[in-house]
């Protein structure tokens, strides 16, 4: 059945769009992850520009987040004092970030820089996770306890803050920044941030895995809302058919991957989604690299009369 | 088909003819662009009516009709190596260059007039005007121009420019017909129909006439809204995204 997206400009097969979706959804609920960095360029390839596919994805990651900001909340897995820290950074970062796409769209490299983003990041990314996830993987097959690290210098800076319910006693500034940068990268590469946030969290600020999950949703939820807010007003790329169709596909996904995620370890899993992460980052390098079909692009500017 | 037909006819009965005079009709002046709406084909009918000045060696006609859409301003840019990647580099804006351009005729264009009058009439994708602006001067550039000529290629890959030297036949030697194909990407707006006649390499006169194109229902409101409406649209896509993601924490709760 094809529909016709009003702002992306393009008829589509809805449900190879719904189909996407529900992919897109297994593999977040199986990770516990937004699964932006899948959904846009899933998006890209299937002839959406970027520009549209990133301002779309936005939302359909607030819905997905919120339905799991939801259980997270009644299992009290979330810690609000952290999450409005993060949440200082997370809404000013994305301000700047979406300020910044409206700047490289005029310029003309906007997709430059979606694609570049992507690279650097999800190869880093994926090859740190992928990498932690092998040595997870022999340590569990030698039987070796983790080792744990004590304090880092992050635990010397000054604003320390209590956090309740996380347990923890830590300083805003890290918090803040953190915020910060996921928000703005969130705003231009159509991306929740949950698979960094979530490592930074555990590893950098040491917030316990209780409350982690939940509370990273929440940063993305609103970062998500507010990027959603600002790409329609500024940008007028969000295209709601479009959203709402991955919506669906998205939630209804996301809870059969939750049920298949809890049957593989935790270090396989991390494995695999390193794994993800990093092909996604090194399919977009070889897209960059090779000589594209075409070397000319057209952009209307707006049609007149 | 045939009511048209019929009310051309009476139309050419009842004009006064004066000269060498054209007269068309489309057959659809207002199209409609739904969600399902996967191109269409209009139909241009016209009749080229001699009189008593016309001379009597004049039988063959040429005609070129010229089809626009709503004009805009584009830019295209080019890509180049820069450090080992494919970066957008150099770039032309086009201004006020229509969305749609559609050149039919009865035969190949240079068979009909001369190199000097094909320019002149804007006969052909090479001859039509299509202003860039160059470094703060607006001009048009040779056809073969880098950018000129992919523009023209990227608008002709996704139907939106076209040129066919067979379109248009002659069902007698007076009456005509072509058809005007419309993508289903389509630019919305007015539509101009320039039909120009030709008659042994000389241009003798020409006609204007013109169609719209409108899209109608949930899409159309919502790229408007979109547009004019930022805040309110954002607004209620967050709103739309909330809603979800609370029907599926209920539908899908596990206690």
């Amino acid at each position: 059945m094809q529909l016709y997206l009003p702002i992306a400009d393009l008829p589509v097969n809805v449900f190879l769009v719904l189909a996407m979706g529900a992919a897109v959804g297994f593999v977040s609920g199986m990770f516990g992850i937004g699964g932006g960095f899948l959904m846009t360029p899933l998006l890209i390839f299937i002839g959406i520009t970027p520009a549209v596919a990133v301002a779309s994805v936005a939302s359909h990651i607030a819905a997905s987040s919120f339905s799991g900001a939801l259980s997270y909340w009644r299992r009290r897995a979330i810690d609000p004092a952290l999450a409005s820290v993060l949440l200082c950074g997370g809404v000013t970062g994305t301000a700047l970030g979406v300020w910044t796409f409206t700047q490289l769209r005029a310029l003309g490299q906007l997709d430059l820089m979606i694609a570049l983003s992507y690279v650097v990041l999800l190869t880093t990314v994926g090859s740190l996770m992928f990498s932690e996830g092998l040595r997870a993987l022999m340590r569990t097959r030698r039987g070796a306890v983790p080792p744990r690290r004590t304090h880092n210098w992050i635990h010397g800076l000054p604003l320390k803050m209590r956090f309740k319910r996380s347990k923890i006693y830590l300083s805003v500034i890290p918090i803040v920044i953190v915020g910060i940068v996921i928000g703005f990268i969130g705003a231009i590469m159509g991306i929740g941030g949950g698979f960094i946030l979530v490592p930074i969290m555990i590893y950098v600020l040491r917030v316990p895995t209780s409350t982690v999950i939940g509370t990273s949703m929440v940063l993305t939820l609103v970062t998500m809302l507010f990027a959603t807010l600002l790409h329609a007003v500024t940008n007028h790329l969000v295209d709601a058919v479009l959203a709402l169709i991955l919506m669906v596909g998205g939630v209804t996904g996301a809870q059969f991957g939750a049920r298949a995620g809890q049957k593989i370890r935790g270090e396989q899993l991390r494995l695999l989604l390193g794994l993800l992460i990093l092909s996604v980052g090194v399919r977009f390098a070889i897209e960059l690299v090779i000589r594209p079909e075409d070397l000319f692009t057209i952009r209307e500017l707006g049609v007149s009369g | 088909m045939r009511t048209l037909l019929a009310a051309l006819l009476v139309l050419l009965l009842g004009s006064i003819a004066h000269a060498e005079r054209l007269i068309v009709s489309v057959s659809n002046h207002r199209v409609t662009v739904t969600p399902n709406y996967s191109g269409e084909e209009l139909v241009l009918f016209g009749s080229v009516e001699k009189d008593a000045t016309t001379p009597a060696d004049r039988t063959a006609y040429d005609l070129v009709v010229t089809v626009m859409g709503p004009r805009a301003d584009m830019v295209t840019r080019r890509k180049e190596r820069t450090f080992g990647i494919w970066i957008n580099t150099d770039y032309r804006q086009f201004l006020q260059v229509p969305s749609y351009l559609a050149l039919f005729a009865n035969r190949s264009f240079d068979v009909i007039t001369s190199p000097e009058i094909a320019r002149r009439q804007q006969i052909g994708l090479n001859n039509v005007l299509l202003t860039q602006r160059v470094s703060g001067d607006y001009a048009d550039v040779v056809p073969n121009d880098a950018f000129r000529s992919a523009f023209i290629r990227l608008r002709t890959q996704r139907g939106l420019y076209r040129e066919d030297a067979s379109a248009v036949t002659f069902l007698t030697p007076t009456l005509f017909r072509t058809g005007i194909p419309l993508p289903a990407e389509v630019p919305i707006g007015t539509y101009e129909v320039e039909i120009k006649l030709f008659a042994n390499g000389a241009f003798i006169g020409k006609t204007e006439t013109a169609f719209e194109i409108v899209k109608v229902g949930f899409e159309q409101f919502v790229a408007t809204t979109a547009r004019q409406n930022g805040l309110i649209y954002g607004l209620v896509t967050a709103a739309m995204a909330l809603m979800t993601g609370w029907m599926a924490s209920i539908v899908f709760r596990k206690d």
